[in-house]
């Protein structure tokens, strides 16, 4: 194998990670405040659509971007008022979301499908990628970037900061940090809002920077990966890393196989394409066997009203 | 003015009635508020959607098509989800199940007699049950949550399929199309008025929601159900398995959604192609909670789904409603009945305004 | 004119809840450097009461001044911005993260954590409050656990320290050392409002008592002048009940032996338990006293059979071993069970009473006959129970959580004793249970006993074990200490094993140590 085939390997395996990782991000936060918002994948398929459609009629990256965020945001802000205001089931709802995400952004999406997407490019200078080492620097998209540097905000947000501690005291203990002056309800709120812009913006990731395209269901299951991988990481930023990471891998030789390029030609394509599914299987598997539920916010998916 | 929520002393029975209700007739109103806004005729969308498959007595047909698979998986929710076990991956139970039959219709191929069709119902039954039996494992063994292990199975079940279809049971004579063969008249359900498109399924379902209903209500296995999902622990205290109760709930759900799906293989489809998996498994999980997680709740939930399905289809074609405008009804259609679901455990109590200054230091 | 100013007065202060009265129009103040008890049963509205006072709830009506000023208090930010401080009767802590992580969540500037660490450890010091600032609060007593509490609001420097039941997880020696602590803040002018049931201590410790009875205000009254008996009926609104007991009773054979039981903890916050013996006599009550948290929760469920021992011998029922049996078989062999929490344990809340006795009574009531209940037969027997125990309801068909905190154990325990069990299993019977009720439930325990039964009770209250019980033993870490007769019981004694001392020696040490003179 030439070092250009392995760094060509990496540079797809960053990128088939980067939305995972930004949308378990997200998903992070949102479980350390103690809510279960299974909505992710919706969110994120509305990110897409909306990172489409911004695109293709302003031609402006960046505003794609932060539409797609706010668009993540606003249908996680539905999830929001249903589950912490008006305590609706957590599950239910994050259900609810995914077929809503689905139904908008296939209904918003229609004029748009098909119509190539210009992809948003490193935003280093091309010369300094023309060595394929530098490649591995400085060849991702801007989002590849932009999500490492989220998951290390977050990791320090969370352990360095006293607003990520309210944060983590709430999804411990909703009462005693009701009893204590905070409000539970405004920290799951902010919480469940970052959680949406992280997804919109991983959803973006997939018409800008994978599949130059707008299609029904493009993200195929990944929002429902990345929740699997909060668990695999038990609910720790630097793991969320390295198992993002795992699963771009596992992408990465889908893509080579499909292109017929790779050891696993021999299997059969469905295989190959379930393979991440069946790897999330697994990973859930060995996280359990190690511990079993101890690194779970206390509070996560219990409804919380407040009396008086 | 303001408001306050205060908790009832009991969960008012009214409110679980009219709930579901008024989130179906909000559906409606605001539906059609927001097609309007998003430029389609929004009157016409909730017209053609919700009332043109009532009044259109040939649409009553496909009524009955489209709401039996939907009744029989979300009875099987519907009890996996009072024992708090979400399984959210019928669709996949659904797909293994027709797998499964379609497998034994494929070995029966050249055979014929009347103990065919049962026994690939049965293999249906088992293949679901079969495919749900592994995130009940999964659970019990080792704490592995269910509600992502489901999901994840229904993609692959996905996979599995088009491998099948695509590969080893692709029927030697469909020039090339990724299909199976026809199944046989011994393989088809019957219809059960002649001229009519209502096969088997349709009474096999209501008699399937009728035994969940007296189960569910009368029986210990019921109970088990009930009292696991609304206080685990006590269902402890009182002697009942949570394992057994996991494991339980998952093969009911998977064996139910397998039963479907063997029966939409062998009814309407009459065979497997790369197209079979048509949402019912995912649309029946909003038919569990718009039917109260009731058997009979979730019959009339199914029609009301049904209702939507098929008028999708009227206003694609009357007036150019794109397919999925029916899964964004869908779904409002579940955000408020869980908005409104706060009604049958809270009041809404108007608070004399106080006013509510920070101390003075 | 600040200085004669009470530090807080409250004018008419009222809540509603649906269907109570919380707090009835209550008035009284609090002087500066005055330790003053808040008494009442529970129930009585004390709770909710100092809960506006820190800014939790809000009333619906009345005002309260603070050094003679009128304020509203928002939230408990606010109050502690005021000089509130309050330590909470359900410790308001977070298990997984460290004791200094806790009090910063409690703090309302953002102090550097450096800084934070040594005003810590210069309050513990000026206080004698050992803590280590870096463990994480799950793997901590429950002491410890108050004393993160207390640490945390005298680092604010308040001017009113609120305790609410502060002392109904310590051991008597821990209390006395608490009792230093609060004495030493109110000589330097802070007051204090002190939140209890149990007369012995606000005797010793209070100026002044307001006591609450069915949200009312009932008397203000200097506790050193009064007697217990005096203070207690205003706080019951009666004469005591006494319980009625045979005084001699002969006891019937060895009816259930637990034989080197143990069973290692269930989960991350759970204690292991570690080679229990005791047996208890057909007609006998053998109460477990000990701290929250010692293993009780676990022990009930190992003998009940929730938790399944892998020893089949043991645990003995009539001679046979049931060790191995799950709940519902231990049940069949004449096993009863009451674990303390209500709620989602011992019933179902949003279940009917009805269904309630299905849970535990279908096998051996016939309640449910192959796999079909039979509801007629349910409500017949719940309607029994009901008249039994004049539980007060509307009816069999009524939900659990409708009832009343001592209603739903009235039930509970009527459900379990009409069954005629053999052996009855019951934890905190008369947890927060107003004293009717409470009255009413040990008389029943007293009276299955006279019929035969054997009876474990697992308490915290020491007293309501020294008055109900005939053998004590005293549950610590999960070990079990050697049973005593009660008559004659030496509560000294009691206290240190509850506080995990063991043996002579260490007997006269402690008591040293522990109360300075």
């Amino acid at each position: 194998m030439s070092l250009d085939f392995i760094i060509a390997v990496l540079v797809t395996v960053i990128s088939a990670a980067t939305p995972l990782l930004l949308a378990s991000t997200g998903e992070l936060v949102v479980e350390k405040s103690g809510v279960l918002n299974l909505g992710v994948e919706g969110m994120m398929l509305t990110g897409a659509v909306i990172a489409a459609a911004v695109t293709l009629t302003t031609g402006s990256h960046l505003l794609a971007l932060c539409c797609a965020a706010l668009g993540g945001c606003a249908v996680a802000l539905i999830f929001a008022v249903l589950t912490i205001t008006l305590s609706a089931s957590q599950v239910a709802t994050g259900l609810a979301l995914t077929i809503f995400g689905t139904g908008f952004s296939a209904m918003f999406g229609r004029p748009y499908t098909g119509q190539a997407v210009p992809l948003l490019y490193s935003p280093f200078p091309a010369e300094l990628a023309g060595h394929p080492v530098w490649r591995l620097v400085f060849g991702h998209s801007s989002l590849a970037y932009f999500s490492v540097l989220m998951i290390v905000a977050v990791w320090w947000f969370l352990s360095r900061t006293r607003a990520g501690l309210v944060v983590r005291a709430v999804g411990e203990n909703d009462l005693s940090a009701h009893s204590i002056g905070y409000s539970v309800a405004g920290v799951r709120y902010l919480a469940v809002s970052f959680g949406g812009l992280m997804a919109g913006i991983a959803g973006a990731c997939y018409p800008l920077m994978l599949i130059p395209l707008w299609s029904e269901r493009m993200t195929a299951g990944q929002g429902w990966i990345a929740l699997s991988l909060v668990v695999f990481a038990s609910w720790r930023p630097a793991r969320l890393l390295g198992g993002a990471y795992l699963f771009g891998l596992l992408m990465a030789i889908q893509a080579y196989t499909k292109a017929g390029d790779s050891v696993f030609k021999a299997f059969p394509t469905e295989f190959i394409t379930a393979l991440p599914y069946l790897a999330a299987i697994v990973a859930l598997v060995l996280i359990s066997l190690r511990q079993r539920g101890g690194a779970a916010p206390a509070c996560l998916g219990k409804p919380f009203i407040a009396s008086g | 003015m303001q408001f306050r929520l205060e908790k009832r002393t009991q969960p008012s029975r009214m409110m679980v009635v009219i709930a579901p209700i008024a989130a179906v007739a909000l559906t409606m109103l605001l539906g059609a508020a927001i097609f309007y806004l998003l430029g389609f005729n929004g009157a016409g969308a909730v017209r053609e959607i919700f009332l043109t498959p009532l009044t259109n007595s040939y649409k009553w047909q496909d009524l009955a098509v489209k709401g039996t698979p939907l009744i029989i998986i979300g009875v099987g929710l519907a009890i996996s989800y009072r024992a708090n076990v979400w399984n959210i991956g019928a669709e996949g139970q659904y797909i293994v199940g027709a797998l499964a039959g379609t497998g034994i219709a494929l070995l029966t191929q050249n055979m014929s007699g009347p103990w065919i069709l049962p026994l690939m119902l049965l293999g249906g039954v088992a293949g679901g049950a079969g495919y749900a039996a592994i995130p009940a494992f999964l659970r019990v063994r080792w704490g592995v949550n269910e509600i992502l292990t489901t999901l994840m199975l229904a993609y692959v079940s996905v996979q599995l399929l088009f491998y099948l279809v695509f590969g080893p049971w692709k029927s030697p004579t469909s020039m090339g199309q990724p299909q199976t063969v026809m199944f046989s008249a011994d393989q088809s359900l019957p219809y059960l008025i002649p001229g009519t498109i209502v096969q088997l399924g349709t009474p096999i379902a209501l008699v399937v929601a009728l035994v969940a209903w007296f189960l569910m209500s009368r029986s210990v296995f019921g109970y088990q159900v009930k009292v696991v999902g609304s206080a685990p622990q006590a269902a402890r205290h009182g002697g009942f398995s949570a394992s057994g109760t996991i494991w339980l709930a998952l093969l009911v759900s998977g064996g139910l959604a397998g039963l479907a799906g063997i029966l939409e293989a062998a009814g309407p489809v009459g065979r497997l192609v790369p197209q079979f998996p048509a949402n019912y498994g995912f649309t029946a999980i909003i038919v569990a909670f718009l039917g109260r997680l009731h058997p009979l709740g979730v019959v009339l939930a199914a029609i009301v789904l049904a209702i939507s399905f098929v008028g999708g289809e009227v206003a694609q074609t009357t007036i150019g409603l794109p397919s999925a405008a029916v899964g964004i009804f869908q779904a409002m259609m579940l955000f408020l009945l869980l908005a409104g679901d706060i009604l049958v455990r809270y009041r809404l109590v108007r608070v004399t305004p106080r006013l509510l200054v920070e101390a003075r230091i | 004119m600040a200085d004669s100013a009470p530090r807080l007065s409250l004018r008419g202060i009222t809540k509603r809840f649906p269907g109570v009265l919380a707090n009835d129009d209550i008035s009284f103040d609090v002087k500066p450097g005055e330790i003053h008890a808040l008494l009442g049963e529970n129930g009585a509205g004390k709770s909710t009461l100092v809960k506006m006072i820190y800014g939790i709830m809000h009333p619906d009506a009345g005002e309260m001044l603070w050094n003679g000023e009128r304020v509203q208090i928002a939230n408990p930010k606010a109050a502690r911005r005021l000089g509130i401080g309050m330590v909470f009767q359900h410790f308001s802590l977070f298990e997984a993260l460290t004791v200094l992580e806790n009090i910063a969540l409690g703090m309302d500037a953002n102090i550097p954590q450096r800084e934070l660490e040594r005003r810590v450890r210069a309050v513990m010091a000026q206080y004698g409050l050992e803590l280590e600032p870096h463990r994480t609060v799950s793997t901590l007593s429950v002491g410890e656990r108050q004393r993160i509490e207390i640490v945390r609001a005298l680092l604010l420097n308040p001017t009113l320290l609120i305790m609410d039941e502060p002392t109904s997880v310590l051991t008597p020696q821990e209390v006395e050392q608490l009792f230093v602590v609060l004495r030493q803040l109110a000589k330097k002018g802070c007051s204090i409002l002190y939140i209890s049931h149990k007369l012995q201590e606000i005797k010793a410790l209070c100026d002044t008592a307001t006591i609450l009875r069915g949200g009312k205000l009932v008397d203000t009254c200097v506790p050193k002048i009064e007697t217990s008996r005096s203070m207690a009926e205003k706080m019951i609104g009666g004469s005591l009940k006494t319980i009625k007991k045979p005084a001699m009773r002969d006891f019937g054979e060895e009816r259930f032996i637990v034989n080197r039981l143990s069973m290692p903890a269930l989960g991350h916050f759970d204690i292991a338990l570690r080679d229990i013996s005791f047996s208890v006599r057909a007609g006998e009550i053998f109460g477990i006293a000990g701290v929250a948290g010692n293993g009780q929760t676990a022990l009930l469920l190992a003998l009940s059979g929730e938790e399944p021992n892998a020893a089949s011998d043991a645990i003995s029922l009539g001679g046979e071993a049931i060790g191995a049996l799950n709940a519902k078989a231990r049940r069949l062999k004449g096993l009863a069970s009451v674990p303390e929490e209500r709620n989602g344990h011992a019933a179902v809340p949003d279940f009917t009473l009805s269904d309630n006795s299905v849970l535990t009574g279908r096998d051996r009531l016939g309640l449910a006959v192959s796999g079909l209940i039979r509801p007629r037969a349910a409500r017949k027997y719940t309607a029994d129970v009901i008249e039994a125990f004049a539980v007060k309801t509307s009816g069999a068909e009524a939900m659990a959580a409708s009832l009343s905190g001592g209603n739903l154990q009235k039930y509970i325990m009527g459900r379990e004793i009409l069954q005629k069990p053999a052996v009855l299993v019951v934890s905190q019977p008369t947890w927060g249970v107003d004293a009717g009720a409470a009255a009413a439930i040990h008389q029943a325990i007293v009276d299955l006993a006279a019929s035969g039964s054997a009876i474990i009770v697992i308490s915290q209250d020491l007293d309501e074990l020294l008055s109900l019980c005939d053998t004590l033993a005293v549950i610590n870490e999960g070990r079990l200490s050697k049973p005593m007769k009660v008559s004659g019981a030496d509560v000294e004694a009691i206290g240190l094993l509850m506080g995990g001392i063991h043996g002579e020696h260490a007997h006269k040490e402690e008591l040293h140590h522990a109360v300075p003179a």
